[in-house]
């Protein structure tokens, strides 16, 4: 049973690397004070404020503060508007929440049975229909597929408003143009996925069972092949998370990914590097659960990990 | 990894890959046809660029500002595909434009393979401490949404045309060290490795030699997956205000200047767009086609 701490300890030092990297990157381009204040500024208030935001002390005390610091959840102060910076983050964290979810529902809801029918009438009409889709789908990059569709459903056909966050009207244009690459993406892997069990021997052996099509594909093909799909549906959260900022600012949809544009032209250095760490939190766990699931789903993950750790 | 069947399979078409290349032409797709044009053609593009342009793409023309495209109303010749808001020709930023783009992914998806390969191969060789910490590494940059480090790392860093190449050669890196260290374990332990060790000849030869060419198809895809997302990872960039900004200009930077004049000028924004669009398309079509004729186990 080696294989759980061994998962843990990797994503506790991937978690150490990314929040070292934020310090390293955010400290070493400069001092933050110099470029945070205006030019004219006298040396003795930028003095005060290098004291205030403790960047008079050594690097390494710096560092050492900064972990402490996170540690008790304590993200620094927002160097714009002397908010908790965490506060910040946090308040935009439903916005984007609800924007990543609908857009991942779409992508599952439309991806997977796609994926399915694609597999099981391989080479038909309907498998090259979908998998044609599937290629314009990924192809299309996410700020120009929401161009065209503020251009045809808010500035033609004026059915649907194309920035802002107020009603459910507002969600539906952002949640279809940050989902279709997802779905496009996860159709082609449930049908890959698909197509290799539904080859297996175990299928076969089913169907002189006697065991009815339906039955087999719902029963015997569909939790095997949902192994590699949720595997990749785990590495691909932190895509959608990169997306999803192109997509808020296309739409001025009012979440974290506006949040971190608007800092970085603001250069809100506390607000960034909170963010930056939190999106490694989510990845993180997210992946750890992915991990979890996959043994759960495969138990020769389980058996096969903990012994190939040594 | 793969079937002890499809070696030999994969290592006669990368011997010849001429004769390959030819009796596939023959049975080639029309979609691929198509996207091997329009690749043709960009490259076309990123070669000669500035000296295709018809204007100089910068040069402002205040009394013929924002003209329409051919075949709207209002167009002229002398704009074929307009001009936006400070007169300037749009055919001629679509070139530079599409020259900077097309230049910036070939190097960054060029500099990202090196860098993947190297370690993919380091770590396979070399085994326990420098696997453990490359592959720390590769799940470092995998925890990491890296459009959002760029975009943090940018925003510091201020606008930097060395910062922003670093950035887009990091990108993707992880995928192809990732597999060719997969590759190479499971290349090494077959017939053909083990006999040119048995022969005398030392690691870099063996790697060089004999690993690398038969482990290229799947590097190759890797390629064709990767430069559609850095092609998406420049524009995107740039799109944002970050990456490449005015005076210069490319795919992205267009998109997000059109994106201001949806209303009155559409075609702005539309045309660089579609430009990314059927590049990435083409790419990808490329891509699909060349998996499956690389590697037919895929498939079934």
């Amino acid at each position: 049973m080696t294989w759980l701490p061994v998962r843990l300890a990797r994503a506790a030092l991937t978690m150490w690397l990314v929040v070292t990297f934020v310090f390293v990157v955010l400290r070493l381009t400069g001092d933050p004070a110099a470029i945070l204040l205006p030019d004219d500024i006298d040396a003795q208030t930028l003095a005060f404020y290098r004291e205030k935001w403790g960047l008079a002390d050594p690097l390494w005390q710096q560092y050492l503060k900064y972990w402490a610091g996170l540690l008790h959840g304590d993200f620094g102060i927002s160097f714009r508007n002397d908010m908790d910076a965490f506060a910040l983050v946090w308040e935009r964290v439903p916005k984007t929440a609800l924007l990543g979810g609908t857009a991942l529902g779409i992508a599952l809801f439309i991806g997977i049975p796609a994926g399915i029918l694609a597999a099981i009438w391989k080479d038909s009409w309907i498998d090259r229909t979908i998998m044609t889709s599937a290629v314009f789908g990924f192809s299309m990059p996410n700020f120009f597929l929401g161009i065209l569709l503020i251009l045809a459903f808010s500035l033609r056909l004026r059915w649907l408003p194309s920035s802002g966050s107020g009603t459910w009207a507002h969600l539906v244009l952002p949640a279809i143009t940050l989902g279709t690459g997802f779905a496009a993406q996860i159709a082609r892997y449930s049908r890959s996925s698909m197509i290799e069990v539904l080859s297996r021997a175990y299928m076969r052996t089913a169907s002189s069972k006697g065991t009815g099509p339906v039955r087999r594909v719902a029963l015997h093909a569909i939790p095997n092949a949902a192994v590699p799909v949720v595997t990749v549906l785990g590495i691909q959260v932190g895509q959608l998370l990169g997306w999803a900022v192109v997509t808020e600012t296309v739409f001025a949809w009012p979440g974290i990914g506006r949040l971190l544009t608007h800092s970085v032209a603001l250069r809100d250095l506390a607000v960034v590097q909170c963010i930056m760490i939190l999106l490694a939190l989510t990845m993180v766990t997210s992946n750890m659960i992915v991990d979890i699931l996959y043994g759960w789903l495969d138990p020769r993950v389980r058996v096969g990990a903990g012994t190939a750790q040594k | 990894m793969t079937a002890e069947a499809n070696i030999p399979a994969r290592s006669r078409t990368i011997s010849r890959p001429f004769v390959w290349m030819l009796s596939g032409l023959r049975r080639m797709p029309l979609l691929v046809t198509l996207s091997i044009a329009f690749l043709t053609l960009m490259l076309v593009v990123t070669v000669f660029g500035r000296f295709l342009q018809p204007y100089a793409f910068e040069q402002i023309d205040l009394l013929a500002r924002m003209k329409p495209p051919a075949p709207l109303e209002g167009f002229t010749w002398t704009h074929p595909l307009g001009t936006d808001k400070l007169g300037r020709d749009l055919l001629s930023r679509l070139i530079v434009g599409a020259q900077t783009s097309m230049a910036l992914t070939l190097l960054g998806t060029v500099v990202g393979a090196i860098i993947g390969i190297t370690l993919g191969f380091v770590a396979a060789h070399k085994g326990r401490w420098w696997d453990e910490a490359i592959m720390a590494a590769v799940d470092f940059q995998a925890a990491m949404p890296w459009f959002i480090v760029a975009l943090a790392v940018l925003a510091f860093m201020g606008n930097s045309m060395i910062v922003f190449l670093m950035l887009m050669g990091l990108y993707g890196w992880e995928g192809y060290a990732r597999i060719t260290r997969g590759l190479v374990l499971s290349a090494r332990e077959q017939g053909y490795a083990l006999a040119v060790h048995g022969l005398g000849a030392t690691p870099r030869w063996i790697y060089l030699r004999h690993v690398l060419p038969n482990i290229a198809g799947p590097l190759l895809v890797q390629l064709t997956i990767n430069f559609p997302s850095t092609i998406l990872f420049e524009t995107s960039l740039s799109f944002l205000g970050l990456g490449i900004r005015p005076p210069m200009t490319s795919l992205g930077q267009m998109l997000g200047e059109g994106r201001d004049y949806l209303i009155s000028a559409w075609w702005l924004a539309v045309v660089p767009g579609t430009v990314i669009f059927l590049t990435t398309l083409s790419m990808s079509i490329l891509g699909d086609w060349l998996r499956a004729r690389l590697d037919p186990s895929l498939e079934n």
